[in-house]
């Protein structure tokens, strides 16, 4: 079970934290512009890499916040954390 | 009357205290400190089992929880019985009742044996290959396997023991309290690290503990006594927790670990009462100190399981340790010098040692020497070729190995003995290291894997490193640790150490036999009965993955997980198909360590602590008035009130017409509830319901519907517009924190410029809903301030009102289809509001009505539940509900998906309403339903979802996704069931009261 450091609160118990797939894709802004396959891929298509993954966590039983994190899948290594809306750190 | 095998010492045995057993019905006598291995070996008791597939004979062959044959099951009664309990590790107590398990009718004349003498019919895969096949004759294949298999009985009564979790934290965990443990814990815990040391046997000490050799020294005494005064130093140290008992069952990543600590099982069953059996113990640690030990190797020879042959430590444990003789008739059979350990053990207890085989030629070494002295024969350059001894032990066959070690020469010699001790060499316990994610690798030398690339801050020392001599164990344990703890020194830097083990080793991963492979019986996995040569046919047939192999010979697979024999099937592979050890790389091995109880796993939550469960401020009410519950979520819900003698039908039909035909009360206070407020409220409303919300008067309520943003129907609810920037929404039962929660994701990621907030009040406000046509009498009665005139008070509508102090919100919605009031008031004055409901309805027979009523109520009406009437793959097109879907708003959540292609498709499964051709017949909810039974195979175009007889109505409803089912009213389905088809037609899903005359009735 992780430890995961909450930019918000601090370290605490993965079990207070929900996971939310992969993070960066964006909401389109005009979905009805878009065709199906474009809203597809919005909709459906994640990369599930092993490796170096982008994802968004949520502090449910905590502050409630959204936030990133950037997570080795492979050996569930995590190398950041950082608040929605700011950058994601450069490797 | 069986012989006394009771040594004059034994270093855990207290000769004081007696205990009586009883093992397959016999009474045996042991000591305090015994296990029931010991015990038994003790009594000259070696034939304990039966092995799995072949129902050979066996007995105990280790004296540690590696143990893969001496598994036992316990009767204490039916709900304490306890299958697959190791021999090696249960200690007699009082009252304890072993019996044999996997053996029928007896240990000693066993059915299924019969498998033994048809073992060339069963070859690897066997299983799958034979009884997979046809598939519809598994069943009877099944009874049979199970019937002569039978890894043991469970108990059949509710486990009547308690059981806890502890969490607990620490700076340094070290698992296993060996030498290396011990001089860890003294070295972490004096360096003012709060320490927490874990031993899963008795006592502390580990194998050197009862080491009294004099060949084996530190600071001039022997190490049995050196660590035995460091043991006693160590227990005064106040940062350090030692437990006992206590085995490490999983060890996750971040260093998360669960131990289990067993604190009765060892009592006479007349001291356990009231006290915890098993913890749970959930660690934390900063750092983790691994010194697990390591597991002596068997050798692989034809015949290789009869009882009577056992590791050569565990020979040394139970007589050092125990004060057992394993037999009078000793040979020992070595490729290494630790057999020799045993041997000099075994003469200075005046037990007869026949002969030692060792692989290896001459070896320069103290030990063999010392035994020399003693006049023991030493066969050397020979192995054993065969046994013989049915049920025990009493020949082995030897020859001499040919140089290379691939073949026997010479002359066959046949030795008679009544236990033969076994070293294959030292394999390392990584199994915890490997489960934290740690990388292995393989050392050529003596041919074991060892820790490489730790995964988290941790460490492994003393033998599970592959340090397996004192020297190496008293030298690099504190010069890793002054490393890992990052400290100056330790007091243990200047030992003088004098251990007299020679390192050499004779590897033979299959020794050779003068039979040819297909005429021995080399057992590799003993509990699985898995053999060279299932692994050899395994290869032949192709398999080459070792995680492939295993499964096809299920080497490893049992209770055991292979701790004795995993090795010798990857050495077995390497040499086969040349591939190298290193290369192919280990099996996974996977948690728990040990097996755990289930009573371990689930601690305290059983029964009513099962689960948090949720009650309404006006439970105790419904409780009263002997409401029957269901369970909605964590919610504990009134279900129906059942009268006299009334079943649920009956109840159910009363309530129904009750809460037509004058009024009822519903307790909906369990309905999500969400306060949304700021300038950018509506706004935030209209992007997440797919109707418009802009123009939704103050005061007004409306309901809505949410979806994903698949298309697909969420969560509906009915939302009050309190003020300009003011609305509170209601969301399903069960839909609640989910609903939240998305409203707070899409407000924090996507939208963070609206100006809104949310605040969840589900359990803040409570909620009595009065309906029926003479609601309005009752609520007029309740709050007689409040205008209900249809003018001033019209449906869809709400007010703030006042029940003597008590503010409340009257919102005059329906779910019912009734006219109805729902009064939403502070949770904590709910139960006087209800009450003032009732005594205001007495007049009107006000009914109480739950939810099942309510489901029937609305199911006329022909209102869905969202999660039984949709799943995840229904939009609110499928059902016919397009009138709520905003035509003129640019975006909502989930509305580009509503004309995707797929969700565009005019034979998507749609809701209708169903009526049998027979008002009677009610449906089942689930049920399919198909348009031709005779099509082979019948196509089937959708299941009930909500069916009920209708008390109103007087007939069956139902309600149904049917693909095209919007364009089929009036058209005949077919439900079929088991002993009959129901003929249904196809109909409105609104079955009351269309023109909805009733709300303002
Ligand atoms: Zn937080």
């Amino acid at each position: 079970m992780f430890i995961i450091n909450c930019p918000y609160c601090g370290e605490r118990e993965q079990s207070e934290f929900k996971a939310g797939g992969e993070a960066h894709i964006v909401r389109p802004k005009q979905p009805t512009e878009l065709s199906d396959d474009e809203w597809a891929e919005y909709l459906f298509m994640r990369k599930n890499i092993k490796g170096i993954q982008f994802e968004r966590w949520n502090h449910a039983h905590g502050c409630r916040k959204w936030f990133n994190m950037v997570r080795d899948t492979s050996n569930d290594e995590i190398k950041a954390v950082y608040k929605m809306g700011e950058k994601p750190p450069v490797e | 009357m069986t012989k006394n095998l009771r040594l004059k010492t034994g270093k855990a045995i207290d000769e004081t205290y007696r205990i009586s057993f009883k093992f397959n019905g016999s009474t045996y006598y042991g000591f305090k400190g015994d296990t029931l291995a010991s015990a038994l070996l003790a009594n000259d008791v070696h034939l304990i089992g039966r092995s799995f597939k072949y129902h050979r004979p066996r007995g105990i062959m280790t004296a540690g929880s590696e143990e893969p044959n001496a598994i036992v099951q316990l009767h204490n009664d039916s709900s304490r019985t306890e299958p697959n309990v190791r021999a090696t590790e249960i200690e007699i107590y009082e009252g304890l009742e072993a019996s044999s398990q996997n053996c029928w009718p007896s240990v000693k004349f066993d059915i299924g044996g019969i498998n033994n003498l048809l073992s060339p019919l069963l070859p690897a895969g066997f299983y799958y290959k034979t009884f997979m096949w046809p598939a519809s004759f598994w069943e009877k294949y099944e009874y049979f396997i199970r019937r002569s298999a039978g890894l043991g009985k469970s108990p059949t009564k509710p486990d009547p023991d308690i059981y806890e979790h502890k969490y607990i934290h620490c700076d340094v965990l070290i698992i296993g309290a060996g030498i290396s443990g011990i001089m860890a814990a003294k070295i972490a815990a004096k360096n003012g690290l709060k320490t927490l040391l874990v031993e899963e046997k008795p006592n502390l000490g580990g194998s050197t503990i009862y080491q009294n050799s004099d060949h084996f020294k530190i600071n001039n005494q022997n190490s049995g006594s050196w660590l035995e005064k460091e043991i006693n130093e160590i227990k005064k140290l106040k940062n350090l927790e030692i437990k006992t008992r206590t085995s490490v069952a999983a060890y996750h990543g971040y260093n998360f670990l669960l131990a289990r600590e067993n604190l009765t099982d060892h009592l006479p069953i007349n001291q356990r009462k009231n006290k915890t059996r098993h913890k749970l113990l959930k660690i934390r640690a900063n750092k983790v100190i691994t010194a697990t030990g390591s597991i002596e190797r068997p050798m692989i020879f034809d015949n290789n399981d009869r009882p009577g042959i056992l590791l050569s430590s565990a020979i040394k444990r139970f007589a050092d340790y125990f004060g057992v003789a394993c037999g009078e008739k000793n040979i020992l059979f070595t490729n290494n010098d630790s057999a020799y350990e045993t041997a000099i053990s075994l003469v200075q207890k005046g037990i007869n040692i026949e002969a030692i085989i060792d692989n290896r030629e001459e070896v320069n070494s103290k030990l063999i020497y010392e035994v020399e002295k003693n006049n023991i024969k030493i066969y050397k350059g020979y192995t054993i070729t065969d046994t013989s001894g049915y049920k025990r032990i009493n020949k082995i066959s030897i020859m001499q190995l040919s140089k290379d070690g691939q073949k026997v020469v010479g002359s066959k010699i046949i030795l008679s003995c009544d236990c033969l001790g076994v070293s294959g060499g030292w394999t390392p316990a990584v199994h915890l290291f490997t489960q934290s994610g740690g990388k292995l690798k393989f050392r050529e030398d003596d041919q074991v894997f060892i820790p490489n690339i730790y995964p988290s801050d941790q460490l492994s020392i003393g033998s599970c490193n592959g340090d397996f001599t004192l020297d190496e164990i008293l030298l690099n344990t504190p010069k890793s640790l002054i490393e890992y703890l990052n400290i100056k020194n330790t007091e243990y830097d200047n030992l003088e150490i004098l251990s007299s083990t020679n390192k050499s080793k004779r590897n033979i991963w299959l020794l050779p036999s003068d039979k040819i492979l297909g005429k021995t019986k080399s057992f590799v996995d003993y509990q699985n009965d898995a053999t060279a040569k299932d692994i050899k046919l395994a290869l032949r047939e192709g398999f080459r993955s070792i995680e492939h192999v295993k499964r096809y010979t299920t080497t490893g697979m049992g209770t055991d997980q292979g701790k004795l024999g995993n090795m010798h099937a990857l050495g077995i592979i390497s040499e086969t198909a040349g591939a190298k050890m290193g290369e192919l790389g280990t099996t996974t091995f996977r948690p728990p360590y040990t097996p755990l109880t289930f009573g371990t796993i689930v601690g305290r939550n059983v029964g009513e602590y099962f689960d948090i469960f949720r009650k309404t401020p006006i439970h105790d009410w419904h409780v009263i008035h002997k409401a029957e519950f269901e369970n909605v979520g964590q919610w504990k819900r009134a279900w129906y009130y059942p009268k006299e003698n009334e079943n649920m039908h009956e109840a159910v039909q009363r309530e129904s017409k009750a809460a037509r035909e004058s009024a009822g009360i519903l307790d909906a206070s369990t309905l999500g509830k969400i306060d949304i407020q700021g300038t950018d409220a509506s706004e935030f409303l209209n992007r997440v319901y797919t109707n418009a919300w802009s123009k939704l008067a103050v005061g007004k309520c409306r309901y809505g519907l949410m979806l994903n943003e698949d298309g697909m129907v969420y969560d509906d609810g009915v939302t009050t517009r309190l003020g300009e920037n003011h609305y509170i929404m209601t969301t399903t039962t069960g839909g609640a924190a989910n609903v939240m929660g998305k409203l707070e994701d899409y407000l924090q990621t996507e939208w963070p410029e609206l100006d809104v907030y949310l605040t969840s009040v589900t359990d803040h406000f409570a909620t009595v809903s009065v309906c029926g046509p003479n609601s309005k009498k009752i609520v007029s009665e309740v709050i007689p301030d409040l205008d209900f005139s249809d003018e001033s008070f019209p449906h869809m509508s709400f007010k703030n009102a006042k029940i003597g102090k008590i503010n409340c919100r009257v919102m005059r919605i329906s779910f019912t289809g009734e006219h109805s009031y729902e009064i939403n008031v502070q949770a904590n004055y709910a139960k006087s509001v209800w009450e003032k409901c009732m005594e205001a309805g007495k007049d009107f027979n006000i009914t109480p009505y739950g939810t099942e009523t309510m489901h029937l109520l609305r199911a006329e009406k022909g209102f869905i539940i969202v999660g039984q009437d949709t799943d995840a793959t229904m939009t609110p097109i499928d059902l016919q509900m397009d009138w709520i879907v905003s035509k003129k708003k640019y975006d909502f959540i989930g509305k580009r998906s509503l004309y995707r292609s797929d969700t565009i498709r005019e034979d998507r499964k749609q809701l209708v309403g169903l009526l049998t051709e027979n008002p009677n017949e009610v449906l089942e909810e689930g049920a399919q339903i198909v348009a031709d039974i005779n099509k082979s195979p019948i196509e089937m175009l959708g299941h009930v979802t909500s069916s009920y007889y209708s008390p109103n109505l007087k007939k069956s409803i139902a309600l149904g996704v049917v693909r095209g089912g919007k364009n089929m009213m009036g058209q005949k389905l077919i439900i079929p069931m088991e002993k009959k088809n129901i003929s249904v037609i196809v109909a409105d899903p609104v079955f009351l009261d269309k023109e909805n005359k009733r709300l303002n009735a």
